[in-house]
């Protein structure tokens, strides 16, 4: 969708109801991690048109909950279901691929309302099931480790009849961890998803990642946290739970590589380009004198010296 | 109009303007409010007299044309728009020069513009805006915005004091990317109120001038604090760092 939808400006016209029911999509698809609701709240009562709203959340929580990869409860509660286009059967019903069910999902209300056993051919085949679940089980541990809030699902995305060696398949590991602290005024999400080709000729598989963060907080102001990193590495194609483990050991080392940049960015940032912007001091290291305003010409001099001088 | 509001506060720093843009095209019958309220990136025009910059606000905003604060002519030039009066015009005069200073010793560059307008019963408003871009000296590719929004209402002087009513918004936007750590923004606004009542024998310039910088300082710290320390806070939440695990989880 064009960014420009919002983009009315000033023109006196009566929106059409498709007009309004873009822009609030576009309010809607923004909201920030674990935010959907308050946001949906805010434009419902901006539009004063039900029909509207209904239309416009119909269309955005869907694709809200895939971007953010949000995690729903099973209702039997045997574990957590991830939104993912990745285990999307159709637009309500996802595949939790270590249990084998399919949950249908309410995207509004954000809950599962029902499950199913999955039939056959929503499945791996055998073959590469065994790697898809010792990965997962790897992986399990890792994200329990290394995130306190975190769920995580591989899911098998291409070749999923192939019956043994011979030819090539496709898993995605999908890791999702979001924290929400209305009452604090912050939230956030770290969301990371690595696809891994196996490739049976060459006999290894190309590991590739996104990793992607934010985080809001909006006591007395709005500032939010952004970040995206690509990442690449590889492996050699060994049995499932080698396999396994080598990725797992991969993914690990490069979440937690991205995790130290991301500190080291915070200091850079702190240390180098904030101050950049504005000192804490005045070059003179004594408040601005105020009270000699009558000297200034002097203090004016001096000031262009230093700002010729840097 | 509430409902606006919270929304502003939810949405991505970097696309206020869209976000403005919407509201006003949703809610037209409060566009005055909601362009008090919002405060947007600031943007900078060129006085070709002076060959100096100056920033654009509604405070020196007549029909489409902005005033310079140097020159007092609009651009584009405007027949009859409205300039303060001279009172106020030297007020405003001195209060550039003296700011353009200040923000020098702080900023070591950017750009400053200060407007001054006579409201009811002998009180005035001042506005002080600065805008500072910098970039990271060390090959980083880092980028960085600060734009600070003062706009102070006088009171008019009784007794020797008047009151003055501060309210102060800063938008600081820090990006870096590079191949390794990739795409990083932090963005945000904050938003902060100070009253006082003072003396007035040093004049108004010296009062306001010391409340700005009192409230710079004070929205700087606490954008180090919420910038850095909140949403890090978050991260480290989510993703604890290894000492932490290692505290919690001895030889494991």
């Amino acid at each position: 969708m064009s960014d420009d939808d919002g983009g009315a400006g000033e023109q006196q016209q009566q929106l059409s109801d498709g007009q309004k029911r873009e822009i609030a999509v576009w309010f809607l698809s923004r909201a920030p991690a674990g935010e959907i609701h308050y946001v949906a709240k805010d434009v419902r009562a901006l539009l004063g048109d039900d029909a509207v709203y209904e239309a416009a959340a119909a269309e955005a929580y869907p694709e809200y909950n895939k971007a953010q990869l949000v995690s729903l409860g099973l209702p039997d509660r045997s574990g957590d279901i991830i939104i993912t286009s990745y285990g999307e059967l159709d637009k309500n019903n996802y595949l939790d691929p270590r249990t084998g069910q399919v949950a249908t999902v309410d995207h509004i209300k954000q809950t599962c309302t029902n499950l199913r056993p999955a039939t056959d051919e929503e499945l791996p085949s055998a073959y590469t099931e065994e790697f898809r679940s010792a990965i997962d089980v790897e992986l399990s541990k890792y994200v329990s480790e290394a995130y306190p809030k975190g769920v995580c699902a591989v899911y098998c995305t291409k070749g999923k009849d192939v019956e043994g060696p011979g030819a090539d398949f496709c898993l995605a590991v999908v890791i999702s961890a979001a924290r929400r602290s209305p009452q604090n005024f912050c939230n956030g999400s770290w969301r990371s998803i690595w696809t891994l080709e196996f490739s049976d000729e060459f006999q290894y598989v190309d590991i590739k990642g996104k990793i992607q963060v934010g985080a809001h907080y909006f006591e007395e102001g709005n500032v939010q946290l952004d970040t995206i990193v690509d990442r690449k590495d590889s492996t050699v194609l060994q049995s499932p739970e080698d396999t396994a483990l080598s990725v797992t050991n991969i993914i690990r080392h490069q979440e937690s590589e991205y995790f130290s940049s991301l500190e080291e960015s915070y200091l850079n940032l702190s240390d180098a380009t904030f101050k950049d912007l504005r000192r804490k001091l005045p070059v003179t290291r004594t408040l601005f004198p105020w009270q000699n305003t009558k000297a200034l010409s002097l203090t004016r001099d001096l000031a262009k010296e230093l700002a010729l001088g840097k | 109009m509430e409902a606006a509001m919270d929304l502003m506060r939810r949405m991505p720093p970097g696309s206020t303007e869209m976000a403005l843009n919407a509201l006003l095209s949703l809610l037209p019958d409060h566009s005055l409010d909601l362009l008090s309220q919002v405060d947007l990136p600031l943007q900078v025009c060129m006085d070709k007299e002076n060959n100096k910059e100056y920033i654009l606000c509604e405070y020196n905003r007549d029909a489409d044309s902005y005033r310079s604060p140097w020159s007092n002519i609009y651009e584009p030039p405007l027949e009859d728009g409205t300039v303060p009066s001279d009172e106020m015009r030297n007020l405003e005069i001195e209060a550039n020069e003296v700011f353009s200073v200040y923000r020098d010793q702080y900023y070591e560059g950017g750009v400053s513009s200060v407007y001054i307008w006579e409201d009811e019963d002998e009180s005035f408003i001042a506005c002080f805006l600065i805008k500072k871009d910098g970039q990271g000296k060390r090959g980083h590719m880092q980028i960085g915005s600060w734009d600070a929004i003062h706009v102070i209402q006088v009171g008019s002087e009784e007794e020797g004091a008047a009151h003055y009513c501060l309210n102060s918004t800063v938008m600081l936007s820090l990006t870096t990317d590079n191949m390794q750590s990739g795409m990083f923004n932090l963005s945000g606004s904050i938003r902060r109120q100070m009253s006082m009542t003072l003396a007035v024998a040093d004049g108004h310039l010296v009062n306001m001038g010391k409340m700005i910088e009192e409230m710079e300082g004070k929205l700087r710290n606490s954008l180090d604090q919420v910038y850095f320390g909140k949403t890090r806070e978050m991260v480290c939440s989510l993703r604890p760092p290894p000492e932490v695990l290692n505290m919690r989880l001895p030889d494991s």
